[in-house]
């Protein structure tokens, strides 16, 4: 993988690690966002890793573009004798799949979807020959997903699974995007999963809804006190399918302020994972049930 | 003391310099889009240049005092009245305690800089006390301004002098028409044919209506053709598509090759369009000021062109500073 520089007018260097989304690609724009940071480079601003790219934002008047350009590209170099491996943190995210909220969000705006007869999990299911939204909802949540990225909105995880290509769930942006999706909405669209951290206008196809909020920013939500955006790119998640009664009674614990998400320190190692996928995943697995 | 909102403006909220430090987590930068304006009004009233102050957008609001204030009116031709009687722009003026600070129609620009003795002393949020309405954080409550709200002050370090203007060669406005935008072609401009790049630059645009703090959509050039390209994985079937990236602020993405949106100091952080360059620092408080239907022109630069416009327009900010002094 050859990185390709340009500049983004006179305040940022943009970098695309690869033109595809790959964990390599994304593992190596992590890997180099980190070595910027600790490199703590004079005038550099905003450090921001992204699926298979990032982006350097800098003040030309402390750093020169040139230099600051030609150290991104030792940092790239140096990036290929290294070790893959991150230290990370696994998090469990509940989720009621089909829920009556994003239903009557996506009924709301059928005329803006290529399977208007049906649902958005009915219509993933098919076009990912699965034969049932039962079968999607396994697929969807039995392996782990990275965080390759946090963005578009404050605090909102883009989300790439942890299986091999060929077994990844993909589908399609709705045909127009919608004005409305709810906050806390499960969505997919290409082959990325996200959380969205807020209510807004969006194109994901939607799965589903999680009673644990991601994105506070007045900061009373126990988990959010120290920091208003739960996410970091390179955060491993494990969705956890629970029913409508587990849903409500999660609610009321946020609520309460007694909610304790499941959130575990890891070490991910790309070149193991990619040895044994399936036997990788349910080590993770076992790091987040602590067995 | 407290001004309270007695009518809101279109879109009023209170902004600094803003809020780096966040976009890899997705909170943009915030603070006013015409940075030398908003430095201009807190110089005038002796704050420091990046007090918060209050961005009007079209239209300003309607504002009573609580205390004796001084005030200053700097960016787009916003003309300020003190219950009714005309007040000059971009020169600071006394309020009496239960004045009423109310504003005449717009007649050029976009946004007008509201500023007070003391600044707009709102909670400081991630280093800020910019508004970023899209994630309701920092500003006042994180959101527009409504009536009814009272907006504390902070204690002015020195009492504020009326009478002080600023000349106008130091005010930093657009001049011309069009407006040109400098740009540098690059992050994914080899995505577009060479006669889609020309036309570009040499196409007049004109500001849409879809035009915010996010950003500016531009319409009326001709549509971008593309290179031929099998769809990478991951991006998407159009071919203005990208795996989703980082946003540059001042980028310029240009979704289906139609309609340029130029990212602004509320930016979504990425997303999975194209972009064919960046809109260069020292014209990005140019944009701040267009209104709906403004012609504009890119106009095609490289690094070395960028850094002295940059240089120029912080030695206006500079001279701006000295006479202020």
């Amino acid at each position: 993988m050859q990185t390709r520089f340009s500049f983004g007018g006179d305040e940022h260097i943009f970098a695309e690690v690869g033109e595809a989304m790959s964990l390599e690609a994304f593992f190596k724009s992590l890997f180099i966002t980190n070595a910027v940071r600790d490199a703590k480079i004079k005038g550099v601003t905003e450090i921001c890793p992204a699926n298979a790219s990032y982006q350097v934002k800098f003040d030309p008047d402390q750093i020169k573009p040139d230099d600051l350009l030609v150290e991104l590209k030792r940092l790239d170099s140096a990036s290929e004798k290294s070790e893959p491996v991150i230290k990370t943190r696994i998090i469990e995210i509940p989720v009621l799949y089909n829920d009556p909220w994003t239903h009557e969000t996506l009924m709301r705006f059928r005329e803006r979807h290529q399977n208007p007869d049906g649902t958005d999990l009915e219509y993933a299911a098919r076009i990912n020959g699965l034969d049932s939204v039962d079968a999607f909802i396994k697929a969807h949540s039995s392996a782990p997903w990275f965080v390759s990225m946090v963005g578009f909105v404050a605090g909102l995880p883009f989300l790439y699974q942890m299986v091999e290509r060929k077994r990844q769930l993909q589908a399609p942006k709705y045909l127009r995007p919608r004005t409305d999706t709810p906050k806390l909405t499960v969505g997919h669209g290409g082959c990325f999963s996200c959380i969205y951290s807020v209510r807004g206008a969006g194109g994901y196809q939607m799965f589903g809804i999680t009673p644990m909020p991601i994105y506070d920013p007045n900061q009373t939500i126990s988990y959010l006190r120290d920091f208003m955006c739960l996410f970091k790119p390179g955060d491993i998640v494990k969705w956890k399918p629970i029913d409508r009664a587990a849903y409500d009674a999660a609610v009321a614990d946020v609520d309460a302020g007694r909610f304790a998400p499941v959130i575990r320190d890891v070490s991910f190692s790309l070149t193991e994972f990619n040895r044994d996928v399936d036997a990788y995943n349910s080590k993770l697995d076992g790091v987040l049930h602590g067995h | 003391m407290a001004i309270r909102v007695l009518k809101p403006g279109l879109a009023t909220t209170v902004q600094d310099l803003g809020r780096p430090g966040y976009y890899h987590i997705g909170i943009p930068l915030s603070g006013g889009m015409d940075r030398h304006a908003l430095a201009a009004a807190n110089l005038l009233v002796g704050n420091e240049a990046g007090a918060a102050v209050l961005e009007a957008v079209f239209m300003g609001p309607e504002l009573e005092f609580t205390a004796d204030a001084t005030v200053a009116v700097t960016g787009a031709e916003l003309p300020p009245k003190l219950d009714g009687e005309p007040r000059e722009g971009w020169t600071s003026f006394k309020v009496k305690r239960g004045q009423i600070l109310s504003f005449d129609f717009l007649k050029q620009g976009a946004r007008g800089y509201i500023a007070v003795a003391g600044g707009i002393d709102v909670p400081v949020v991630l280093g800020s006390r910019s508004t970023y309405a899209l994630g309701a954080l920092g500003g006042f409550k994180g959101r527009k301004l409504e009536a009814g709200d009272e907006l504390p002050v902070g204690h002015a370090a020195a009492t504020g002098k009326d009478g002080r203007t600023v000349a106008r060669d130091l005010r930093g406005q657009p001049a011309g028409m069009p407006t040109e935008l400098r740009a540098m072609p690059g992050l994914y401009w080899h995505r577009i044919t060479e006669a889609a790049g020309n036309g570009f630059f040499s196409d007049t645009w004109k500001v849409a209506p879809e035009a915010d703090r996010i950003g500016y959509r531009f319409k009326g050039g001709k549509p971008l053709e593309f290179v031929p390209r099998e769809p990478p994985f991951g991006a998407g079937s159009d071919p203005s598509n990208i795996t989703d990236a980082c946003y540059p602020y001042g980028s310029i993405q240009v979704p289906g090759g139609t309609e340029p949106i130029v990212l602004h100091r509320d930016a979504v952080s990425g997303g999975g369009y194209f972009m064919v360059g960046t809109v260069i620092a020292a014209d990005m408080d140019l944009i701040g000021q267009l209104q709906p239907n403004t012609p504009v022109k890119f106009v095609k630069v490289d690094m070395s062109q960028a850094l002295a416009a940059r240089k120029s327009r912080s030695e206006l900010l500079g001279r701006l500073h000295s006479a202020l002094a």
